[in-house]
């Protein structure tokens, strides 16, 4: 029985090829209607995996419509299977297929509207963090200003686009009617509020400066080349939605 | 070896959308279970969810990813994660299933049938003990529902079940729905493989519905958890718990969840076989 | 302290005495749509359809058009004046299983 080792390596890698075809995998049995009992397997693997996709871009689905976005998201699951059995976690890669899908090429937007819902997920099952009160973040920056480097809300995340894509994002949640809209780059913040998620558009000079500090440069090289009044209402923006967790001083 | 920790009563499966009328609706559950693969995030509102609840209930983690019944080795980063999730809610009671989701780096999210013989006992044995091991506690072993099954099979389910439950030490999950259907799917007697299955090694049964669907060679049941508990699986769990006297049992929804009162109404038929079950063996 | 520093911490000092906490209502727009997406342990419903056909999507057979909400923002005055519709080009090559 030498080769037994690997005689379920091989059964179920046929099996599995079988979940991609029309083929019923060698080996196996059924009472009767063996082709349909087996393709229950296939039609879970594909409709489990469409279906998480579903839920995941929404705002994709209505700008597409149900039958595109299905047969989408069919091409994506066969090329594309998850890597990680965290459901919550597939589709990462999906905004970067839409951008390489020809049959999508005609909504340039698309693909930074499926970043921005890739994004809003990542900010929901993020670490929880207690933010600094302004109070105590005046305190931890008094001695040292120029020195201090701020940490962020874990669930943080920014989204920049070349596209009016946060836009777009908006005027597809439910309630709101989609219209025209004006071509341009749009930046947002996107974090945490309650049970929810919040996509917030915000100046590209507010998506700059919030784009350094995340990367841990101090408020010092920040001002730098920031105007004061930018910083300030960068900052201000940052403590009145909770988003500064820490306050160090490497230098010190 | 106790499996588990859960009491002799009757939970339901936790849905997100029931969360605020858990909190409010009185109700005589005795356990929540909930799946290990969607609460890996590092935080939010689903652990804050979770942990709420951990304080009122006894918590069954029931994993879902980690494709046990596969060929390959066990994915290390997610026996890590499992065994966090476990340190973090102190579970008292963790389950996997019979069955393999992964191939080749791929996740099929689907709970895919193997032959049962020699070779995948061993392995599957293999993937318990190492299982067992980084979680520090003993797991219940799933029965599947099944749609096809191996020609090069040697074993019966329930006998590769016994050995399973015997070389490793762990629990076994009794899901009797997942009886009816696969014994329904291939034309054989769900009393018979209730009597050859291995009762003493029973930690927890689960209860869920099931869809029909009628072939030329006979009805194929797929299991859904999209409906109520059939009444065959009602008398099979009766009879069962007769035998065995009360163990935890769960009720399963998980396809168009209705509101909380239907599961809340499915466990109270299940806590009253249960009860009368209590009374026949008190009296 | 160098005036630099002066006027960073008035900049900081003045972010914090301008912190209003957001209301629900300056949100309103900004919240999306409950988050789903779960592992479960059901055979899915519909399974009498949803993968029989995914080798439809093979090769040249790709004959949709997006057709939800897109139909209603028009992008104005696309700068390199293409096509601001879906495209309904085939997919010129197979699509590898």
């Amino acid at each position: 029985m030498g080769c037994a080792m690997h005689l379920h390596r091989d059964t179920q890698a046929a099996f599995r090829a079988a979940l991609s075809t029309q083929d019923v995998p060698p080996g196996i049995t059924a009472v009767g209607d063996l082709a349909r009992r087996f393709s229950v397997y296939r039609n879970t693997v594909m409709h489990s995996l469409t279906d998480a996709l579903v839920q995941r871009f929404p705002v994709v689905q209505r700008i597409v419509g149900r039958a595109f976005f299905s047969a989408t998201a069919k091409v994506f699951v066969v090329n594309h299977p998850p890597s990680s059995p965290i459901i919550q976690a597939y589709g990462t890669d999906f905004p970067n297929f839409l951008a390489t899908f020809p049959p999508a090429a005609g909504l340039p937007y698309l693909p930074d509207v499926a970043l921005i819902e890739v994004l809003r997920g990542q900010a929901y099952h993020a670490a929880d963090a207690t933010p600094m009160s302004p109070d105590t973040f005046r305190s931890a920056i008094t001695m040292a200003p120029e020195d201090a480097v701020l940490t962020l809300h874990p669930a943080l995340r920014l989204a920049t686009s070349e596209h009016p894509a946060m836009s777009v994002w908006r005027m597809n949640q439910s309630g709101m009617t989609p219209s025209t809209v004006d071509p341009g780059p749009e930046a947002a913040l996107i974090f945490r509020r309650a049970d929810n998620v919040i996509v917030m558009p915000v100046p590209f000079d507010a998506a700059d400066i919030v784009a350094k500090l995340a990367m841990g440069v101090p408020l010092g090289v920040v001002a730098r080349d920031t105007p004061p009044d930018k910083l300030s209402r960068s900052i201000a923006t940052l403590l009145s939605h909770g988003l500064i967790v820490g306050v160090d001083h490497p230098q010190a | 070896m106790l499996q588990t920790r859960l009491p002799d009563a009757v939970g339901i499966g936790f849905k997100r959308a029931h969360f605020d009328a858990l909190r409010t609706t009185k109700n005589t559950l005795g356990f929540l279970e909930v799946h290990a693969e969607n609460y890996m995030g590092a935080g939010g509102p689903s652990h804050a969810q979770l942990a709420a609840l951990r304080t009122d209930y006894a918590l069954s983690i029931h994993g879902v990813g980690l494709s046990i019944g596969g060929a390959g080795p066990l994915d290390a980063v997610h026996l890590k994660r499992l065994a966090a999730l476990c340190d973090r809610y102190q579970p008292e009671s963790f389950s996997e299933h019979l069955a393999w989701s992964s191939h080749d780096n791929a996740f099929l999210n689907d709970l895919l049938p193997l032959p049962y013989d020699d070779e995948t006992l061993s392995t599957v044995c293999d993937h318990i003990d190492c299982l067992q091991d980084v979680i520090a506690r003993p797991m219940l072993l799933e029965n599947p529902s099944t749609y096809v099954t191996f020609e090069t099979s040697t074993l019966a389910e329930t006998d590769f079940l016994t050995a399973v439950a015997k070389r490793t030490g762990c629990g076994l999950l009794l899901d009797i729905n997942n009886v009816f259907v696969s014994c329904t799917n291939h034309r054989a007697d769900p009393r018979a493989y209730l009597a050859d299955f291995p009762l003493h090694a029973m930690g927890e049964i689960h209860l869920g519905g099931h869809d029909a669907e009628d072939l030329p060679s006979g009805p194929l049941l797929i299991d859904s958890h999209g409906t109520p508990v059939a009444d065959p699986v009602w008398a099979l769990y009766a009879e069962t718990i007769a035998h065995t006297g009360p163990r935890p049992t769960l009720i399963e929804w998980d396809t168009d969840v209705p509101d909380l009162s239907v599961l809340l109404a499915e466990a109270d038929c299940a806590a009253g076989i249960l009860d009368g079950v209590r009374h026949a063996l008190a009296s | 302290m160098t005036t630099k520093t002066t006027t960073l911490a008035l900049a900081l000092f003045g972010a914090c005495a301008a912190v209003t906490s957001a209301t629900a209502q300056d949100m309103e727009k900004c919240f999306g749509v409950a988050l789903a997406g779960e592992n479960g342990c059901a055979a899915g419903p519909g399974t009498t359809c949803a993968g029989t056909s995914a080798i439809d999507y093979q090769g040249n057979a790709w004959a949709l058009v997006p057709a939800g909400t897109c139909e209603d923002m028009v992008l104005p005055a696309a700068a390199d004046g293409s096509d601001r519709m879906g495209a309904l080009e085939a997919l010129d090559r197979d699509i590898p299983m």
